[in-house]
């Protein structure tokens, strides 16, 4: 792989960057490999990437149905955060958050981390209570955040309305280094120093089937062919019931469409993110001028990476009693991903009733940030059999009643 | 947005109507012993099918329950009937 620098454009530029090589390979499947990851979005890709950095296991493969990070992973609104209430939760984010500081440099791809603050709003005596709860669970928990007053809300973010008539803003749980990252550089970056150490990323390439034999994991099936593994990593997001089927096992997901969307592009206005879980929006600016404005999810399951439009005007009709300007922008462009929701709406990183088979999913609808600290902690356990970050997001705390309640922090989609 | 037929109203905006469970999934009998993995299934474990569903919808309007067969994928309304009639 030929690092990416200044000194590289510099010199590609004198020769009309015909030097570049491509950023992955796209090889054909071997018949056998040590790890198979399913599913190339974020956190299969962080997955195989700290597989090789951390525990030196780099015959890996990758199998992707469609293109690296056309899932999920290319369709949110790239929300970094790790302002969670309870221990397991704040413990993964922050990871994953630490993770995002330095993960260009890490890469050598730039992810455009940008920690340009993140408040969420309370505007139900409820949510004070609750963000100030959160404020001092995070200090015991070593996670940077702090309870700010309408006045610093409307100081951080002038566009914002404090008095709107249902919902007056009445303080925020303000996290400084919270913030956004490109989501496609994120796959991209993974994918490319994966493929550097050696891993076959092998897209158009879908998993049909799972092999077992004895309760224990042989291999897979797939549109190219059969391919045998000694460990394998299910992170498919909204497929994974599909994939558990195949298993021979169920899993506790439902799986549902959530929507996004963005306006034209207007000068920059907002450089912080602001989430309203109260009125169910979130709105941050792109680099590019649009407002991003994530909406709600489907209240019914399905997989048509679509949504239903009331849910686009909920969301809107919703968002302009905070933001009155967004009454006078275009929309341009609305879309859909299947997100994988649990009960308790806390993901899965865990063994399987099936020998050697791992699954991460259930992130739902907030997995973008978390993918850095999912990938190090799933390696950790299908390379060990254990991982002091995973343990708590077992399989099998749905059964032992050990539900991890972010409710708090988590009750709208982002 | 989606329309879906009450079987007792007719042709309704998709706003008019709740998910209510799966069909066929009963609840275990509680006034026996109900392990926990067989409670945890009830609560938590659907199939989550991709394509071809069954199951039970309520239409707030007229309060009625009833069956729906769709797909998940395509979004086609395949029968939607009473709970007292089984689908064709
Ligand atoms: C509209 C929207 C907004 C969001 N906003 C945020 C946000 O602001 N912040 C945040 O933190 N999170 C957000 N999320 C959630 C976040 O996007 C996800 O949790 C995260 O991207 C999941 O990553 P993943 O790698 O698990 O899944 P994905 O990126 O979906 O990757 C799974 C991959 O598996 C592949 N696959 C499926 N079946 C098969 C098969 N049979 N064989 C081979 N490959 C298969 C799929 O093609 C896909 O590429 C949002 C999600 C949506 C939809
Ligand atoms: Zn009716």
């Amino acid at each position: 792989m030929k690092r990416y620098s200044a000194f590289a454009i510099a010199r590609e530029g004198f020769r009309a960057h015909k030097g570049w090589d491509r950023a992955w390979t796209a090889p054909e499947p071997r018949k056998n490999y040590d790890v198979i990851i399913v599913g190339a979005g974020g956190h299969g890709l962080a997955t195989a990437y700290y597989l090789g950095r951390n525990f030196g296991i780099t015959n890996v493969a990758i199998l992707e149905k469609g293109w690296l990070g056309g899932g999920n992973t290319g369709r949110n609104t790239t929300i970094i955060r790790s302002n969670y209430l309870q221990d397991p939760s704040a413990a993964i984010y922050e990871k994953a958050r630490s993770l995002y500081e330095t993960l260009s440099q890490d890469l050598n791809y730039n992810v455009m981390f940008s920690p340009r603050g993140l408040i969420m709003l309370a505007q139900t005596h409820h949510e004070v209570r609750g963000y100030q709860r959160t404020a001092h669970a995070n200090k015991l928990q070593g996670v940077d955040t702090e309870w700010i007053s309408p006045t610093r809300v409307k100081e951080l973010c002038p566009i914002i309305e404090l008095k709107g008539p249902r919902y007056p803003v009445l303080g925020g749980l303000y996290q400084e280094r919270g913030g956004t990252a490109r989501h496609d550089a994120v796959a991209w970056g993974y994918a490319r120093a994966c493929s550097a150490m050696g891993m076959d990323i092998i897209q158009n390439c879908e998993v049909t089937g799972i092999r077992t034999e004895a309760g224990r994991v042989r291999g897979v099936s797939t549109t190219k062919g059969e391919i045998d593994c000694q460990k394998l990593g299910i992170v498919v997001a909204g497929h994974s019931g599909v994939l558990a089927q195949m298993a021979g096992f169920r899993l506790p997901i439902e799986s549902v469409a959530l929507q996004a969307l963005v306006s034209e592009p207007i000068k920059p206005c907002m450089d912080v993110v602001v989430m309203a879980n109260t009125v169910h929006g979130y709105m941050s600016q792109s680099d590019k001028g649009e407002m991003v404005i994530g909406g709600g999810a489907d209240g019914f399951n399905n997989y048509t990476q679509r949504g239903s439009f009331h849910h686009i005007e909920e969301t809107v009709r919703s968002l302009i009693e905070t933001f009155p300007m967004v009454s006078r922008l275009k929309m341009l462009r609305q879309w859909g991903g299947i997100v994988d929701m649990t009960g308790d709406r806390s993901p899965i990183l865990s063994k399987t009733p099936v020998d050697n088979i791992f699954i991460n999913c259930g992130w739902g609808t907030g997995g973008f940030k978390a993918i850095p600290g999912s990938g190090w902690g799933f390696a950790e356990l299908m390379a060990t059999g254990e991982s002091a970050l995973c343990e708590a997001f077992s399989l099998d705390r749905f059964r032992a009643g050990r539900f991890i309640d972010e409710s708090v922090a988590a009750g709208v989609a982002h | 947005m989606q329309r879906f037929t009450c079987p007792f109203c007719g042709l309704r905006d998709e706003r008019e109507f709740s998910f209510a469970g799966e069909s066929g999934k009963t609840r275990p009998d509680t006034a026996a012993e109900v392990s926990d993995a067989d409670w945890s299934a009830y609560l938590f474990t659907g199939t989550n099918p991709r394509g071809r569903t069954d199951e039970i919808w309520v239409h707030t309007p007229c309060q009625e329950y009833f069956r729906m067969i769709r797909d998940t994928v395509t979004m086609e309304v395949l029968e939607t009937v009473p709970l007292r009639r089984d689908p064709s």
